[in-house]
């Protein structure tokens, strides 16, 4: 598992207050992972801050599983 | 009570009569406060009276590039943002058949969309941090409707359901959004009525005088304070009993 998969799985467990072993790659923030619409947006802005990236709105609308999160940042996070 | 010691405010409209006592009473119980005009005279006149805690911070409302900077800009001047007061507000009154698309569009985004703007900016950082206060002024007639005024009414009408919707999102964030409604308030505007114009207003007002803007500044303290953490999605109507809703 990359470092990256690792810091957005922390980040989703600690921040969604679920246990690390029910975020997988294919789980679905609001779905699998009990968040709200604002949840997700908090997410976002600690993605923003922790890989200190910009994620735009319409890239943003996009995330919905842990994997899309992993998958922009390994993108786009230096 | 009401202590707003340590805590930051950004006011709209800040040249006017009612922005003016409300960035003076904020910053009376303790807030550093951003002021915002048109009027970069007249908000460093204000700035000088306040001496500390002030920064001055030239809008214009109608330039929606201006109003995407304006919060930005305060938490830069400021460090964080706790207390928005969208308080900046323009008329352009005409009888419904005579308002112009561009009576209508100008007293819209100048009241309405810059405070949504504004709002939007300022709420990020708010809920990130579990603590912040909007507070919009609109105005009685927003409820109450006034003939002469329809593009006024309907941008102050907006805000409040504007507000109500805000408020429910951010609710479990910490973050409280409501509105103040003054009714009749002497200010620049008002002073402009002549006596008898005055004395009908007077008659439909059960505390039979014109609200100062110091009755409005206090509402807006008491909403911007710890205290009114549970207020949330209301609008707290000022007006003298002139309309009781």
């Amino acid at each position: 598992m990359s470092d990256i998969a690792e810091r957005v799985k922390k980040i989703v467990a600690e921040h969604l207050g679920v246990e690390p072993e029910k975020v997988t790659e294919n789980a679905s923030f609001i779905d699998d992972l009990g968040a709200d619409s604002l949840d997700t947006v908090e997410l976002v802005m600690a993605f923003e801050e922790a890989f200190n990236t910009e994620i735009p709105d319409d890239a943003a609308e996009t995330i919905l599983t842990v994997g899309d999160a992993i998958k922009f940042l390994e993108k786009n996070a230096a | 009570m009401f202590d707003l010691s340590g805590k930051t405010a950004l006011v709209t409209g800040a040249t006017g009569g009612l922005g003016g006592a409300i960035a003076k009473s904020l910053h009376a119980q303790g807030a550093t406060v951003a002021i915002s005009g048109t009027r970069r005279e007249a908000l460093e006149a204000l700035a000088a009276e306040l001496k500390d805690r002030v920064h001055v911070l030239p809008c214009n409302l109608g330039v929606a590039e201006e109003v995407e900077k304006l919060v930005p800009d305060a938490e830069a001047a400021m460090g964080v943002l706790d207390i928005l007061v969208n308080n900046a507000g323009i008329t352009r009154d005409n009888i419904f058949m005579r308002l112009k698309d561009e009576d209508w569009e100008q007293v819209l985004n100048v009241n309405l969309t810059s405070a949504f703007r504004l709002s939007r900016a300022a709420v990020r950082a708010m809920m990130r941090r579990r603590t912040g206060r909007i507070i919009s002024i609109t105005s009685i007639v927003g409820v109450t409707g006034n003939a002469g005024q329809g593009n006024y009414a309907a941008a102050k009408a907006g805000m409040i359901g504007m507000s109500k919707s805000l408020a429910q999102e951010v609710a479990s964030r910490g973050v409280t959004v409501n509105c103040i409604a003054p009714g009749f308030i002497a200010t620049p505007m008002t002073d402009a009525l002549n006596d008898k114009q005055r004395e009908g207003i007077l008659k439909s007002v059960p505390a039979a005088r014109l609200g100062t803007p110091e009755d409005i500044a206090a509402a807006c303290v008491y909403l911007a304070s710890d205290e009114a953490a549970y207020v949330t999605g209301q609008t707290l109507h000022v007006n003298g009993g002139m309309a009781m809703i």
